[in-house]
């Protein structure tokens, strides 16, 4: 599929630029200029599907669908995939709480979808897709949707309610089925294609310096770190390594974009992909700001709580990432 | 005839952009409106919105979760 883009980039470093081709230099270039511009294609196409299907379900029609149904268990995993779908930026985190309880959404459904939210969002997805391929990318998703229903499911179990701030309780006690009357927004696809179109350039525009920075220093690396460098240390059987890397993930959020290239040329270099996909899902899914705004809602306890369950089930799918794969 | 805006965000840079274009579409089209920025999240619950940044114009919402165009905003002053 990009055979043409890397014969440009190959065509441009060795015939253009003249440089010879055992170059560390050289190599390392040109797997920055076939990467980048590889990964944001890819990402600008991700970030628009994404943006096409969330135009389908707002945030008030999944509220709405999850307060009236009744799911048996199932709405943890429907919360999970709602999550996949709606864009999560950590400043709405707080008012998405509080609206979904007082729709009468139960506590462990809502953490099902504020852990899945950030965790498989556009563009990580993206990223992943340009980074890794089809097939690690879906790991990634299923596995993050799997993590959100988990964790949402055992916090429910952990009866929570009395961690909130009072002034929650007061709207958990108030909380009826209540709908807002929801209009959805009766547009064809023609007229909802700018509007995401742009939102999708303004998302890339975002994300675009951390990445190519990211591309940048995994170009380097790749040049210069022979492969299997990395083995020695971070061997499949060291069981320190997915603690450990879940740890320092946390508080690496304010750069996800630029951190998942340079993972991925580690990976390429013998980290095992476990250890990796637990460290970039404490990345993307976790964040320090997103935890001290949940402050306004939660207890510091709770929020410990919260960040712990959600760290352990990290830790257990990169164990058994590394088991299988 | 005067519209009341408000901007109903955390303190989010989407929320502090949306301020400067909707400041920005008012001064430019010399429109009378005042731009008030709500930060305080009970206040910002009474509108319902789960998702911020919020535009209220006359005490409805109009907009949530995005930053819209100048046009658009204009679009919804007039």
């Amino acid at each position: 599929m990009f055979n043409w883009l890397e014969r440009m980039a190959k065509w441009l470093v060795y015939d253009v630029l003249r440089m010879p081709p055992e170059d560390h230099l050289a190599k390392a270039l040109d797997f920055f200029i076939y990467d980048s511009i590889k990964i944001l294609l890819l990402l600008f196409t991700v970030v628009v599907i994404m943006g096409v299907i969330n135009s389908y379900f707002p945030i008030d029609k999944v509220k709405n669908y999850l307060s009236r149904k009744k799911l048996y268990g199932a709405e943890f995993l429907m919360a999970s995939l709602f999550g996949v779908v709606t864009p999560f930026c950590s400043c709405s985190s707080v008012p998405l709480f509080i609206g979904f309880v007082r729709g009468g959404i139960p506590l462990g459904v809502t953490f099902a979808f504020l852990v899945t939210s950030p965790l498989v969002n556009e563009v990580a997805i993206g990223l992943f897709v340009g980074l890794f391929g089809l097939r690690t990318t879906l790991l990634y998703v299923v596995s993050g949707v799997l993590l959100g229903t988990i964790s949402g499911l055992i916090l429910q179990k952990l009866k929570l309610e009395k961690h909130l701030t009072p002034w929650v309780k007061e709207v958990l006690a108030n909380a009826q089925m209540e709908q807002n009357r929801f209009v959805a927004e009766k547009q064809t696809l023609k007229q909802r294609l700018p509007i995401i179109w742009q939102e999708a350039l303004k998302i890339l525009k975002g994300v675009l310096p951390y990445v190519i920075i990211g591309i940048a220093i995994g170009g380097l690396m790749h040049g210069y770190i022979p492969s299997g460098f990395f083995e020695k240390y971070m061997a499949k059987d060291n069981l320190f390594a997915v603690p450990i890397a879940t740890l320092l993930s946390v508080p690496m959020y304010s750069n996800a974009s630029g951190i998942l290239p340079v993972v991925q040329v580690l990976v390429d270099k013998g980290i095992p992909l476990g250890t990796a996909i637990a460290f970039m899902m404490g990345v993307v899914g976790l964040s320090l700001p997103e935890a001290m705004l949940l402050k306004k809602v939660m207890t510091m306890k709770l929020i410990g709580i919260f960040f712990g369950v959600v760290m352990l089930c990290i830790m257990v799918s990169g164990y058994l990432f590394n088991m299988i794969l | 005839m005067k519209h009341t805006v408000k901007i109903l965000g955390t303190g989010c840079p989407k929320c502090q952009n949306l301020t400067k274009v909707v400041k920005e579409v008012i001064s430019e089209n010399k429109l009378d409106a005042s731009v008030e920025k709500v930060e305080d999240i009970l206040e910002i619950m009474q509108y319902n919105v789960m998702i911020t940044p919020a535009l209220v114009v006359d005490e409805k919402v109009v907009m949530k979760g995005r930053i819209p165009s100048k046009e658009e905003v204009l679009a919804l002053l007039n």
